[in-house]
């Protein structure tokens, strides 16, 4: 099911305009605000519904429970750095999760993929994809930066 | 001139009820408000919904806090502000100095409140409309949602046009006509124009603020890391030592990435 805009919280800034992978997102010509011009083409991924500085945004839930009363909404806090999630079930109980979204400051650890060091000819005459847990290292338990693990990305790419 | 005033006024607050009435938009505005009651953890009190109403006048209303884009903050500001001193300037001249040559601060005023009306709308429409900031659109491309500030714009400038003509013959007179021509249509198209959100908004931002208060939050998630508690939590343990302001995450860059 599609995602909705709540006209008196939607003050047409573009946010959702601009993030929607489909490009579903529009701004409506009599009211200048945004809405969704092609509901059966969203993916409900979400991106819009968190980009909406007003909470604007929502998503239907599936026909089945919906009408049971069920609530899923988020909030991405990108000034603190986290995302949370309340949800509604049908029986009235709820559960709120809280998470990092990213563990550093907004734009200012943005990898210098151009310099990190190309694949070796081992790598690129392995079997193994890209992103296998031995190029990942996840064998060796820890997260790495894409250095050390010889890897290059496409250029571009924040975190 | 007077009873012109009071016919506008007329077709605003008729064009108001029919917008109303056309998009149910107080059927909806209740509903939701007693939906927010049922979710509510706690009431609220009289006391608290005045205080409430204070701060959405102080800050949504009066100073368009609302708006997370300074840019199209400042604009609103400029726009709301001049309309304001405008109208109420124009009013005052037209009922109480009619007769009167010497009418004190308020052609300044007049002429003050064009001029703002004026900047913070060509500000809006060549450089924040978010059609043309985040969709690629020409500025001279019209749409109806142009409406109301195309004739908000139409009446400031031919208004300042009139003033600098007065006195120049015909050509005075022909933007006086102008003048008259986009206020008549600004207050007379309220029921195809954005001309109601001055009204619908405060009352939507109150509400807001009351979910807020009494708990029901719009089904919102409530949970923030300024709580010490929930720094506590083990999803939080990647950022027990980072900075509590990350900075501006998407909201670094413009929406303009069509």
């Amino acid at each position: 099911m599609p995602t909705f805009v709540y006209m008196t919280r939607c003050d047409g800034c573009g946010y959702c305009v601009d993030i929607c992978p489909s490009d579903i997102m529009h701004i409506d010509e009599t009211t200048r605000r945004a809405y969704n011009i092609e509901p059966n083409m969203c993916w409900e991924c979400y991106s819009c519904v968190k980009a909406c500085p007003h909470h604007a945004i929502d998503v239907r839930g599936y026909a089945d429970f919906a009408p049971l009363g069920h609530s899923v909404r988020v909030d991405r806090d990108e000034e603190r750095g986290t995302i949370a999630w309340k949800i509604k079930f049908r029986d009235g109980r709820e559960k709120n999760f809280l998470s990092p979204i990213t563990t550093k400051p907004w734009g200012k650890h943005i990898p210098q993929l151009a310099d990190v060091p190309a694949p070796d000819q081992s790598m690129r005459d392995s079997q193994l994809l890209f992103n296998e847990p031995k190029y990942i290292r996840m064998d060796e338990g820890d997260l790495h930066t894409l250095e050390a693990a010889g890897l290059k990305l496409k250029e571009g790419v924040y975190y | 001139m007077q009873a012109y005033v009071v016919l506008m006024v007329i077709l605003v607050a008729a064009g108001t009820i029919l917008d109303m009435m056309h998009k149910r938009s107080a059927k909806y505005f209740f509903e939701n408000a007693k939906k927010a009651e049922k979710n509510a953890t706690r009431s609220v009190s009289g006391g608290e919904k005045f205080s409430l109403a204070m701060q959405t006048i102080g800050k949504e209303v009066i100073t368009s806090g609302e708006f997370k884009n300074p840019t199209r903050r400042a604009s609103h500001l400029f726009t709301m502000w001049g309309f304001i001193v405008f109208v109420v300037s124009s009013a005052v001249l037209i009922f109480g100095y009619a007769a009167e040559p010497a009418a004190g601060v308020w052609p300044l005023l007049w002429h003050l409140g064009a001029l703002s009306l004026a900047f913070g709308g060509y500000w809006f429409w060549f450089f924040i409309r978010v059609d043309v900031n985040s969709e690629g659109r020409r500025w001279y491309q019209l749409v109806r949602a142009d409406l109301f500030i195309v004739s908000l714009l139409a009446m400031s400038t031919f208004a300042i046009l009139w003033s600098l003509t007065q006195g120049a013959g015909a050509l005075g007179w022909v933007f006086f006509a102008l003048f008259l021509a986009a206020t008549t249509t600004l207050f007379a198209t309220v029921y195809w124009s954005k001309f109601a959100h001055m009204f619908f908004k405060p009352a939507a931002a109150y509400q807001k603020r009351l979910t807020r208060a009494d708990g029901s939050a719009e089904n919102l998630p409530t949970l923030t890391r300024d709580d010490p508690e929930q720094q506590q939590r083990h999803s939080m343990e990647l950022l027990r030592d980072a900075p509590m302001e990350m900075g501006k995450g998407i909201q670094r860059e413009a929406p303009n990435h069509y």
